[in-house]
């Protein structure tokens, strides 16, 4: 119905919006007549939401009509966020957040930019940042999994380590096996994601091709490509968290830094 | 000389001045200092939470003093890498957290961390002193309490260390893997002139082990002396 009454696709999407607004309006009604006082939340949250969703489209619409390098731009201020996110996983270990960004960048980027160089990705923008936020995002989720199987292992075996490094060993050597187990842990959802492929679950960017009116098997191929690069990114990102967070843990005069409850 | 050596008698291997630890507005251990002789075991003694084990973490350095000063063998501890410290100051805890694997991958583990291969003959010698002998290939998960902490001071002893720290080292053992593993200790240190500093609550064990003791309170040094002048009481 409302198709035939706007022609034009934003105006589409603000009618669509004032009707889904409408409903949740009508929910906070019936509940006001059950004592359940929701309105101002409700109002306030449904304008606060299309402010800023219509904030971030705007933006979005601006950068993707812009030139190819404002991708690398938009792509850095991603892994930017997802460093600080994911550090977030690692409290109380010092330095955490320039490992995550470190790993995250070098994990995503170099799989980003073989795979842009090699053809696999398209270098438009509409094409370069889905993906490549995809690739990132679950570099981060990756990072932040294991930075935190890390310290919880750590601070599970502080008696071993200590005794370790009584014994005279290298830091890094006394938590290298929690490293190794840390690594393993992160990386079970993208390789659980990769063996489920198609079976269990149809992910959205082979959905979005199909609904765009790619052939199924070459949307099927390239979702395939997708999960792949993610666990190379995601396993390399592991890979060098990990490596450098070794260290972190530790201070100049080889003390384990890192104490108190998992 | 540099101006961080100090001159001490041969005799003191380990000695401590004005150390203390504070963590945020807590001082843990405050303005010790003593000196611990070659061949000597001294106790240290003290109520739970006196800063026992804390002023014995300060002595390998697993631990950052805040104030005060370490010296081995006169020389200030800092002046060393932390890895050659604890080589020379070697330190078995209350628990022994034995690696896993068997009893000969343990003993020679200090040695391997320095890219040395301990020959089976010496990993068979070291644990002939501490009572296990043809344990070499045993399964640690295998062994019983007072067997983990004989294997957890042989691994100690392969590093060949100049002093020994023991921390509560019997208090997870039963009544007569304790009195085994407290002989063993007073044997070793008869024989090898050993330095040792033995952290314990208790008084009787001090009595029974030690030459000398000091007594810590709240984190302070409130006595020394032998087991008779201080553990009358």
């Amino acid at each position: 119905m409302l198709r035939s009454l706007f022609h034009s696709q934003i105006s589409l999407g603000f009618a669509q919006a004032a009707i889904a607004s409408v409903l949740a309006l009508l929910v906070v009604l019936l509940a006001r007549r059950r004592n359940i006082h929701l309105e101002s939340d409700a109002a306030i949250a449904l304008l606060r939401g299309i402010v800023q969703i219509v904030a971030v489209g705007s933006i979005l619409m601006l950068l993707l009509k812009g030139p190819r390098w404002t991708s690398a731009f938009l792509l850095t201020g991603m892994v930017l966020a997802a460093g600080s996110i994911s550090a977030k996983r690692a409290k109380n270990i010092p330095g955490a957040l320039k490992v995550s960004t470190y790993s995250i960048a070098a994990g995503a980027g170099v799989v980003t930019a073989i795979m842009t160089w090699a053809g696999v990705i398209d270098t438009a923008i509409t094409s370069l940042i889905p993906v490549g936020s995809m690739i990132i995002a679950n570099a981060m989720n990756t990072n932040g999994l294991a930075l935190n199987r890390f310290r919880s292992e750590v601070l599970s075996h502080v008696g071993e380590v200590e005794t370790a490094l009584a014994l005279g060993a290298a830091p890094e050597e006394t938590v290298a096996r929690y490293a190794e187990s840390s690594i393993h842990s992160s990386l079970i959802p993208a390789i659980d994601n990769l063996r489920s492929l198609g079976i269990v679950w149809i992910p959205g960017l082979m959905t979005g091709m199909l609904l765009s009116g790619s052939s199924p098997l070459y949307a099927a191929i390239y979702q395939f490509v997708v999960i792949a690069m993610i666990l190379a990114s995601s396993g390399l990102t592991s890979l060098l968290s990990t490596m450098m967070i070794r260290s972190h843990v530790f201070s100049p005069a080889e003390q384990l830094l890192l104490k108190g409850t998992a | 000389m540099s101006a961080d050596t100090v001159p001490a008698p041969m005799a003191v291997v380990l000695r401590t001045e004005h150390l203390g630890r504070r963590v945020g507005e807590t001082e843990i251990v405050s303005d010790i200092s003593l000196g611990v002789e070659r061949g000597e075991l001294l106790g240290v003694v003290g109520p739970s939470g006196s800063g026992k084990s804390s002023f014995l973490r300060l002595l390998n350095r697993l631990d950052e003093p805040t104030s005060g000063a370490v010296y081995l063998v006169g020389q200030d501890y800092r002046q060393l890498a932390p890895r050659e410290l604890r080589r020379r100051v070697g330190m078995v805890t209350q628990r022994p957290f034995l690696f896993p694997g068997d009893v000969a991958l343990n003993v020679r583990f200090g040695p391997t961390q320095r890219g040395e291969t301990l020959p089976s003959a010496e990993v068979n010698r070291l644990l002939e002193r501490v009572g296990l002998p043809g344990f070499a290939h045993r399964d640690v998960t295998n062994l019983s309490g007072g067997e983990q902490q004989r294997v957890s001071l042989a691994r100690a002893l392969a590093n060949r260390p100049e002093a020994l720290l023991l921390d509560e080292p019997t208090s997870a053992l039963d009544e007569e893997a304790k009195e085994g593993i407290e002989e063993l200790i007073c044997e070793v240190v008869r024989q090898t002139s050993l330095t040792c500093a033995l952290v314990t609550h208790d008084r009787n064990q001090a009595r029974r082990m030690c030459t000398r003791v000091a007594i810590l309170e709240k984190g302070r040094l409130v006595r020394t002396g032998t087991p008779a002048e201080v553990l009358s009481a």
